[in-house]
């Protein structure tokens, strides 16, 4: 560990490199299914493996989900895109070269907004989304001789996320992949699973002395599978980077692997020092053109966003941002709540009632929140039956809740009913009873009456007991303090 | 363009190519040669001109998402140097 004052002598610069598998049914140039976990080999073709003569042909729908996330992070859309080839050697890749986008990313520009831990909300400006292909998976086996093949992942669709180097920490980092994640899971384009590698990120590190104008010599580190091992990967860098310069080395660029086990990066022995892509435009490809009218086609189909939501649930439901943000944080969370906002109008109960008993429920069950058998229709029944004070708040999450989970398809009141939930709000009934313990306990009254205000506590404890607990607590309290004025 | 030992050996290197040392000089000829050839290009000027990167005057060539029938495993496999019954098999690479 490096000494504090050594390492404030220093600012990070981070840029970001993730790369989203799409959620299409086939892959990006051809009509192989796009699946995960199939025996090896089976999603190929002669155009995935690279047979001569075979021709590629777009997949719209890849065009069309990294439209939408283009949109979701504000970018610009080209209207005119051709794409690239990318040379390089290696077991996993048939053709030779990949097929990706270089001088004309389909979106350039756009921004995400980090909410880092530690740190204020901050836009992370974008460099450019662009769409290109996966490569096959190699399998190294110790005491094999060979390397192992599966093209079944060669050819699946990857929208490529690159920021600018704009992210100062690894804070930062990692709210951005969470803010990343949670937009391709709202769109629906991505499921963000990292530790199956359908959600990837390369960061690109360097460090330089603060107030400095020139960047440091960069770093990429390859191999986090989760958002924690990204975050660990930036801090274990910068550290290493820091002491290398102290001890009056120099950084070099090159690729440093994770090793999540010990939390530290390697150096990768490769020999291509210098890698040479040559990218060209690719000739076999028709170039993309995206009109006005496709691209409103596309808007109309854009979800809510984690972020719009988030500023209506504090603007207009006035609820904290605490709140707000537990209610977005996943898209079947904020589905569930909004159709519960268009069947209630107290957003606070609603918003504590997802939060508390329903998500304490679904971590209890494992359950997913589209799977619950109390709809946002009966949970708003639910809501208003304690609003009206029929049933207590006590009652209805700890018995009728629990109750409805087990759902036989009644209403939340025939539930209550059948429960015997129902608070007695019936003044001249509840008027009765607290006669009746007035006139059993004269000497408290008395006290009362002589500013012994406690005491309240005790009658409305008598009054309970009498009406077996089915007296609503506020009337209550409101006829004892009358009749006892 | 001049082509010098370095370069050759990079282009080799990249094309993953050998070749017989003894040619590099005729090797090297041939190719600034070639490229010299090539060069005559740049005497037009292209300033105002996009680059062609498609011989076809088609745009947006593209296929609805729909899974079609595709090549069987064994199929997949069966011209492969080497192979198992699951996997394509090469020599051993290491990152």
């Amino acid at each position: 560990m490096i000494d504090t004052s050594v390492r404030e002598k220093y600012t990070a610069v981070i840029g970001l490199e993730v790369h989203a598998q799409l959620l299409t049914k086939t892959k990006i140039y051809n009509t192989d299914a796009n699946a995960y976990g199939h025996s090896p080999n089976t999603n190929v073709s002669v155009i995935t493996l690279g047979h001569p003569g075979t021709l590629p042909k777009l997949n719209k729908k890849v065009v069309e989900y990294a439209i939408k996330m283009g949109l979701a992070c504000g970018c610009d859309i080209s209207r005119e895109q051709i794409f690239d080839r990318k040379n390089y050697f290696y077991p996993d890749l048939p053709k030779g070269y990949q097929l990706t986008q270089d001088r004309t990313p389909i979106c350039m520009n756009g921004h995400v907004t980090v909410f880092p831990k530690n740190g204020e909300p901050r836009d992370i400006t974008l460099n450019r989304i662009h769409i290109e292909e996966d490569a096959g998976k190699s399998i190294h086996l110790a005491g094999e001789t060979d390397s192992l093949v599966d093209f079944n992942r060669a050819g699946v669709p990857l929208i490529e996320i690159v920021t600018e180097p704009a992210i100062r920490s690894s804070e930062e980092a990692n709210s951005f992949l969470t803010e990343v994640r949670k937009l391709v899971r709202y769109l629906d384009i991505c499921d963000g699973n990292m530790e199956e590698g359908s959600l990837r990120c390369d960061a690109n590190i360097s460090v330089m002395l603060k107030g400095s104008t020139t960047l440091g010599k960069k770093v990429e580190v390859k191999n986090m599978n989760s958002i924690r091992n990204v975050q660990r990967a930036i801090d274990h860098e910068i550290e290493r980077q820091i002491a290398e310069i102290e001890k009056g080395n120099t950084i070099f660029s090159e690729t440093r692997t994770f090793d999540a086990a010990t939390g530290t990066t390697a150096g990768m022995r490769t020999k291509e020092e210098l890698n040479d892509y040559r990218y060209f435009p690719d000739p076999d490809l028709s170039p993309l053109i995206v009109s006005e009218e496709w691209l409103k086609e596309i808007e109309a189909t854009m979800p809510s966003l984690p972020n719009d939501l988030l500023a209506k649930y504090v603007k207009e439901f006035n609820l904290p941002e605490y709140d707000a943000q537990v209610l977005t944080d996943t898209k079947e969370i904020a589905a569930y709540f909004e159709a519960l906002c268009g069947k209630t109008s107290n957003y606070k109960a609603a918003s504590n009632w997802v939060m508390g008993p329903v998500k304490s429920y679904l971590n209890d069950s494992n359950e997913n929140i589209e799977d619950l058998s109390v709809t946002p229709e009966n949970l708003a029944e639910i809501i208003q039956l304690v609003d009206e004070s029929k049933v207590s708040f006590s009652a209805a999450s700890q018995r009728l809740f629990p109750a409805m989970l087990k759902g036989d398809g009644q209403s939340a009141l025939a539930t209550a009913e059948s429960l015997g939930l129902i608070q007695d709000s019936d003044s001249d009934s509840i008027g009765e009873l607290i006669d009746e313990v007035l006139a059993a306990f004269p000497d408290k009254v008395a006290a009362y009456r002589k500013g012994q205000k406690g005491l309240i506590g005790m009658f409305m404890g008598e009054v309970m007991k009498k009406s077996n607990g089915s007296a609503d607590p506020k009337i209550t309290n409101e006829l004892l303090r009358n009749k006892l004025a | 363009m001049n082509i010098d030992k370095d370069l050759l050996n990079k282009i080799a290197h990249l094309a993953r190519l050998e070749f017989d040392e003894s040619t590099a000089e005729e090797m090297m000829a041939d190719m600034t040669k070639i490229l010299t050839w090539v060069e005559k290009l740049n005497e037009l000027d292209t300033d105002n001109v996009e680059p062609l990167t498609t011989m076809s005057h088609e745009v947006n060539v593209l296929r609805e998402d729909e899974v079609k029938p595709h090549l069987s495993h064994e199929r997949a496999l069966k011209n492969a140097p080497k192979k198992d019954s699951d996997y394509f098999r090469v020599p051993k690479v290491l990152e």
